[in-house]
């Protein structure tokens, strides 16, 4: 393995030039091309349809690859460059890649959704073979020879039959291609692919543990001040007084109010600090949340929700044989926090005219809208440039802070930072919502799955939200988005199996107990869990083993072969659940599940052994077991990192995590009222890549999280013959269910 | 405005500060020395941990005035892209982190460990990180990154 791509830094004094804000200025740690393009302020082509928007032929031999997805750890940075570098026909080492800057990237929509390689990565790659035909077009004309007898190899374009080439950059160095995208521009074979499918290394690596990266958190801007935005104690109060000489001892630090918005403002960031722990102000009473011990109650009797079928399949057969068992369940998941490890934070430089975000978000284009917007400035004139933070899994705090950022260096006329605190990221960052089911379903003796019907109790998501609101205008009522957005949190309610008959029907909620967001692989987690621990209890209501009850009625062969990849893994025993041994101190079992992400993309099979601990209810996962499939890999080490990053997050989120709330506020603030999983509970993962160089490549940071509630809840059941369906697992809970089953 | 004198990454250092309970994040952080992280201010997270005097210590909880005099080493101070240090280069090998954020903390508490004892064990390896959190999951790269720099390659 090496590390050949570098990425492109900015200085920030060229950043700065010119107010930050013309489209062409120069780029220190450029290449001479993108300077002179720059010099000479040539704007960048930034139209998603033409060539010029993704690639660049530089005068120096080097190609720059210019994506709109950006790298938050899952490494796009890497995989990216691979993908071009392997259709162009280029190495690696001589591609330089810029990422999420709206003034340099075209816009490829939000980095979300695992779409960055089979979207994003697939525009590029589109982006190259365009490319690359292009070059051999110019070569041939002016070789004299068919475009056929050409071959773009090492940068450059050569007979296949022998002899001199030329170099890329003799063919169309520092110009432009002028030239659309073509969607028929032949692709390589992958057959002769010698970049993509390596384990190259992830370029910003070497940084992180050298400590030289620079996240959000850590940039500066001349004459910048530190901010700390003052959120009200309960979620809907509004601000009554503010005594601001209750900070006079703290110098340089002043209050700045908006409405209900209240932050301070100084040069030094701890002293701003104390001044916002110290600031006394007076916020009026609020207790609009629902009640927290009754919320899937209160989901259930929604009675301004809308129905909506969202599948049926198959007709009921009646009537059904006499021995077909019928059985009814509800599951719930709760809402959760993003919980990044850092606080959400952002720069912005607002001017009269214009304004420059650095920002961590997943959404740079989609943000420049939103921003400009209660900025009262053009959209072309709000200029985004992403940074890493610390990882978000969705939308955490990132929008936010930077739209607290912009409010407060408007107001102020200096750039400004804004960071926020522990308790305001737990508290304030939007949430995955809480999902509720039910299922019903009937099953034949011998497993055939008579009817199915799933009924989910979910947030409804306004069509064409490109954002969520975001606090900071709001508080200060400046234009702010209406709406909820919750990510596709409606997908795989329906079995993957063969039934008579199917039915999904959402009850779509108009509201949601605290502003919600997509959090990683956005509902498909609680989905999941509720189609495949039903699976599990028709499998074992029939008595029959629960790998043998799925692949009875499983048709897709990508997904019989991750299901027989885990049972050769785990060993398994064909026997029906639960164990012979559910009362033993500590009872031990396995379990497994099985998604086809969306139905449509990555397929995951996944098995768990687990041991449940009578006395203290405790449950330890000893070991997890996945095979992947999400087609064609680009990078294996890339998508390694994924699988174990979705498996032990989810773990985490299944084990341990539910956001605590009152009438007025979340109670579960830190890491002690909201724990994640932490060394000690982490188990053995044993994880199998199956690479299908031939399909399409599919994502790889959501589908294994899917995956993760059934498997852990099988087991369980397998080990205790206790049946969780509310998550998060505690103690407490699985205790207080192996005691009712014990009375 | 009173003065601290701090040994930070082999130089001395002098640090004004008003406040004789600003925590030594802060004083790291404000110095550019920004690879240790603000992750929580309580303690909780393991982001900030630096080493005071060989120690592994959460900065967010040590005060200027009780890091006077001690010597305390931050990621920068552990080793160089020239010249890194065995357990950055480990990291590194492993591909351990994703976002990064929790990795200067880990990398830190994983070098106390390795001072105070060789060839820890896998066990050991989990106690000495479990006050580090990581949200991507990096956990089992970590584990086996310390391993393999203690000569235990699994």
């Amino acid at each position: 393995m090496n590390a050949p791509v570098k990425t492109q830094r900015f200085s920030r004094r060229a950043l700065l030039k010119g107010g930050a804000l013309t489209v062409g200025f120069a780029l220190t740690g450029l290449h001479k091309a993108a300077s002179a393009q720059g010099a000479a302020a040539v704007p960048r082509v930034l139209d998603n349809k033409e060539v010029d928007a993704f690639l660049a032929v530089n005068g120096d031999g080097t190609v720059t690859v210019f994506c709109g997805k950006v790298d938050l750890g899952q490494g796009l940075r890497i995989a990216i460059p691979q993908i071009a570098a392997e259709e162009l026909g280029i190495g690696i080492d001589k591609i330089k890649f810029v990422e999420g800057d709206t003034a340099l990237t075209p816009n490829q929509g939000r980095t979300s959704g695992s779409n960055g390689i089979q979207r994003g990565g697939m525009q590029i790659r589109q982006a190259a073979a365009t490319a690359r035909k292009a070059l051999i077009d110019l070569a041939a004309k002016r070789l004299n020879v068919a475009p056929d007898d050409l071959i773009a190899n090492g940068g450059e374009v050569r007979p296949k039959a022998g002899g001199a080439g030329i170099r890329f950059t003799s063919l169309i160095g520092d110009r432009r291609f002028d030239l659309k995208l073509d969607p028929k521009a032949p692709l390589k074979d992958p057959a002769s692919y010698t970049i993509v499918g390596k384990p190259l290394r992830r370029p910003d690596v070497a940084s992180k543990c050298i400590g030289t990266a620079t996240f959000v958190h850590d940039f500066r801007l001349p004459n910048m001040q530190h901010a700390r935005v003052i959120r009200p104690p309960a979620i809907g109060a509004t601000l009554i007084s503010v005594d601001e000489n209750s900070i006079k001892k703290f110098p340089g630090v002043k209050v700045v109010r908006i409405k209900d918005f209240l932050a301070v403002v100084g040069e030094d960031e701890w002293t701003t600090e104390r001044a916002a722990r110290t600031l006394r102000a007076q916020w009026s009473d609020w207790s609009g949340l629902p009640a927290q011990d009754r919320l899937a109650d209160t989901m259930r009797a929604d009675s301004g929700s809308t129905e909506q079928s969202l599948v049926t399949k198959g007709t009921l057969v009646a009537p059904q044989p006499r021995n077909a068992k019928k059985l009814a369940a509800s599951y719930f998941w709760p809402m959760q926090s993003h919980g990044s490890i850092g606080p959400s934070c952002a720069v912005a430089d607002v001017r009269a005219d214009a304004a420059t975000i650095w920002t961590a978000s997943q959404g740079m284009h989609d943000n420049q809208v939103t921003y400009a917007r209660f900025l009262g400035l053009p959209k072309d004139k709000v200029r985004l440039i992403y940074l890493e933070g610390s990882g978000c899994f969705g939308m955490n705090g990132h929008e936010d802070a930077a739209a607290d950022a912009a409010i407060l260096s408007r107001a102020v006329g200096r750039p400004v930072r804004v960071q926020w605190s522990r308790a305001d990221e737990h508290g304030w960052d939007p949430k995955g919502p809480p999902q509720l089911l039910g299922i019903t379903g009937v099953v034949g003796a011998d497993g055939q799955i008579l009817d199915w019907r799933t009924d989910m109790w979910i947030a409804q998501t306004t069509k064409g939200l490109l954002n969520i609101p975001l606090l900071g205008p709001q508080a200060a009522g400046l234009d702010n988005i209406v709406g909820l957005n919750t990510g596709l949190i409606s997908q795989n309610g329906d079995p993957p199996y063969a039934a008579d008959h199917i039915k999904v029907v959402v009850h779509w909620l108009k509201e949601a107990p605290l502003r919600p967001a997509p959090l990683r692989s956005p509902g498909k987690p609680a989905n999941c869990f509720a189609v495949e621990s039903f699976i599990d209890e028709l499998a074992a209501a029939a008595g029959i083993d629960p790998i043998e009850f799925r692949l009875r009625s499983l048709k897709n062969p990508r997904g019989i072969e991750l299901i027989k990849r885990v049972a050769t893994m785990m060993k398994w025993q064909t026997r029906p659940s639960p164990g012979a041994d559910t009362n033993a101190a500590v009872a031990r079992g396995r379990g497994m599940s099985y998604v086809h992400y969306k139905h449509s993309e990555t397929f995951v099979a996944m098995g768990m052994e687990v041991a449940v601990e009578r006395a203290s209810g405790k449950i330890k996962v000893e070991r997890v077991v996945c095979a992947h499939d999400c087609g064609q890999i680009i990078n294996p080490d890339g998508v390694r990192a994924q699988v174990e990053g979705s498996i032990l997050q989810t773990l985490s989120r299944v084990l341990l995590e539910e956001v605590k709330f009152d009438r007025s506020r979340v109670l579960s603030v830190d890491w002690s009222s909201y724990p994640i999983m932490r060394f000690s509970d982490v188990p053995k993962l044993d994880i199998d890549l199956v690479d299908r160089p031939t399909e399409p490549p599919l994502g790889a940071g959501e589908a294994a999280c899917a995956a993760v509630g059934a498997a852990l809840a099988n087991a369980v059941y397998d080990a205790a013959g206790v049946r969780l369906r509310t998550v998060p697992f505690t103690p407490e809970r699985v205790k207080a269910e192996l005691n009712s089953k014990a009375s | 405005m009173p003065k601290y004198r701090l040994r930070i990454n082999g130089s001395v250092r002098t640090v004004d500060s008003s406040d004789a309970d600003k925590p030594l994040l802060y004083v790291l952080r404000g110095l550019g020395l920004t690879a240790t992280k603000f992750g929580c201010g309580l303690g909780q997270c393991g982001a900030c941990t630096v080493l005071v005097d060989g120690s592994a210590v959460q900065s967010c909880q040590t005060t200027v005035a009780n890091a006077r005099g001690k010597a305390i080493t931050t990621l920068e101070g552990l080793g160089s892209a020239a010249k890194p240090h065995p357990i950055q280069t480990a990291f590194i090998d492993e591909q351990v982190p994703q976002c990064g954020y929790c990795t200067s903390g880990m990398i830190m508490s994983a070098a106390a460990l390795l001072s105070q004892k060789r060839k820890p064990s896998e066990g050991d390896i989990r106690a000495a990180l479990d006050v580090n959190l990581c949200r991507c999951g990096s956990h089992v790269r970590a584990v086996r990154a310390v391993m393999a720099v203690s000569g235990q390659r699994g």
